[in-house]
């Protein structure tokens, strides 16, 4: 038995096929992965999320430590509630774990980190907190998190959780967050639709969940978490990218934040340098032209560019057609054709950009 | 619980097998195999006329999570493959006895149909697997 978040029983109650993820017993799908991904990209699904690592960061000091700690820069945080993508690094610039920032107050941010990396992310916060005075690190196993996403999402909360909610939310703009109570509601996700995410007390979290399921969003497993999120283009923790590739290798140099220079972050020597030589490899969609699907690990042959590798393949429920990250060359441009080995056999994939879906619509040609 | 026909035979490796009037047998995955993988979103099928031995790779099913190979449950040459996978391989998620079927296969020697397993073998093979 693995660890189990304060909805398991529900989860199997309404018929999940539970799964083993990472030490945690996980609904990876209730019935048909296909049929969620769909409901969350045309009306409203529920994720349960809890097994993800809640931690508060509370002191005098927090703001220094996070802009010692965070590749992303916590200066641009300066409004109440304001929401932030960030990597953490080591000193060679490799990714410690992808996470978001929410800025609370100037004595309170609060991190919502990987499942699969919290000790070692714990680790790290600890060891850099001891050189610094004024910060305490508070993770937070008492909280649930239940994402409700599609273009239905926002009423169906207001709908189930009280209409109360709505005009403390409603003008909530995307990458932001704000607190009712013990309900911190958040206008972020992991699917490319609007909606919320719900950070509450772990034992409110089945009562919550059964109200929302009252409201019509139907409860969406693992598997369709994972296809909504590589249409929409968003990293995968440990697929496409980990301790060994930098943000500018994964599509992720967006999120550093160079300004101001003499924010002297973990890792951004080895990033000053990789923008002054460039980098040999980068993060690019694939789209598969015939029949197939594409899988992590598969490698890529991009003619006299050279070769790389799938970071994330699988199946598109919305373009029905198999789509992936991959890492290639620098070279290679958006547009040009390549072939992904599978089981011996060349086929042939179009390099595009990402993502390939948003807010339900196609964005490839 | 999956469903288990009775006059079906079957493999430890999730095919199921059914004689034709024609001598040929029909090969498909069973239900127990289709809720493992999951919604199928691919089907590469054998060649017509490509011959197998028993226990061989002869096709791959792929699920939104994964893919597996399918066995020739008896060996054999290919005398049709289902061509209505191609466009709705989900087909195999809905009727896994039915329209869901793979290949058809001209079995080499008839004995070998005798090795394989009944409904209720096949029965005990599953529930070990989900304890």
């Amino acid at each position: 038995m693995g660890y189990r978040t304060p909805l398991y029983d529900t989860h199997v109650k309404m018929g999940a096929k539970i799964v083993d993820f990472g030490g945690w017993d996980m609904p990876l799908h209730y019935g048909s992965q296909i049929e969620e991904h769909h409901k969350v990209r045309q009306d409203a699904g529920m994720f349960d999320v809890s097994h993800m690592n809640v931690v508060d960061i509370k002191g005098a000091n927090v703001r220094p430590f996070l802009g010692l700690l965070m590749a992303n820069s916590v200066d641009k945080l300066r409004t109440q509630g304001k929401a932030m993508y960030t990597c953490m690094l080591n000193a060679r610039g490799g990714v410690i774990d992808d996470l978001i920032v929410y800025y609370m107050n100037e004595q309170w941010f609060r991190l919502v980190m990987n499942s699969s990396t919290r000790s070692k992310d714990l680790a790290w916060l600890d060891a850099t907190s001891r050189e610094m005075e004024g910060v305490s690190i508070l993770p937070r196993p008492d909280l649930g998190i239940i994402a409700v996403q599609g273009p239905n999402a926002r009423e169906k909360v207001y709908q189930a959780l009280g209409e109360g909610l709505r005009s403390a939310t409603e003008k909530l703009k995307p990458f932001f967050a704000t607190s009712i109570g013990e309900l911190f509601v958040a206008t972020t996700g992991y699917t490319g639709e609007d909606g919320f995410e719900l950070i509450l007390p772990g034992k409110a979290a089945p009562y919550s969940w059964q109200g929302l399921a009252e409201a019509g969003v139907a409860p969406i497993g693992l598997g369709a978490r994972d296809t909504l999120r590589l249409e929409a283009g968003m990293n995968l923790y440990g697929h496409d990218m980990d301790e060994t590739t930098t943000p500018l290798e994964s599509g992720l140099a967006w999120t550093v934040g160079w300004d101001p220079a003499s924010r002297n972050f973990v890792g951004r020597e080895v990033l000053e340098r990789q923008r002054a030589e460039g980098v040999t490899r980068k993060l690019v969609g694939l789209v598969l032209e015939g029949k197939g699907v594409l899988r992590d690990h598969q490698k890529v042959i991009c003619g006299s560019a050279g070769e790389g590798e799938i970071t994330s393949g699988g199946f598109s429920p919305t373009l029905g057609k198999a789509i992936a990250l991959a890492r290639l060359p620098t070279a290679v441009a958006a547009g040009s054709r390549c072939d992904v080995e599978v089981r011996g056999k060349r086929l042939a994939a179009r390099v595009v950009k990402y993502p390939f879906v948003r807010n339900g619509k196609s964005c490839v040609e | 619980m999956s469903e288990i026909p009775k006059d079906l035979k079957y493999t430890k490796s999730h095919e199921w097998v059914k004689a034709m009037p024609d001598g040929s047998v029909a090969v498909g995955i069973t239900d127990h195999a289709q809720q493992l993988l999951g919604d199928l979103v691919f089907m590469e099928l054998p060649k017509v006329g490509a011959e197998f031995a028993a226990g061989k790779e002869c096709a791959v099913v792929e699920s939104v999570k994964a893919a597996s190979d399918v066995y020739a449950p008896v060996s054999g040459r290919i005398v049709e493959v289902n061509g209505l996978l191609t466009d709705a391989p989900e087909t195999v998620n809905k009727d896994a006895y039915g329209d869901g079927w793979l290949f058809r296969l001209k079995p080499g020697s008839p004995g070998e149909l005798k090795s394989l397993l009944d409904a209720s073998a096949y029965k005990a093979v599953v529930e070990a697997e989900s304890h």
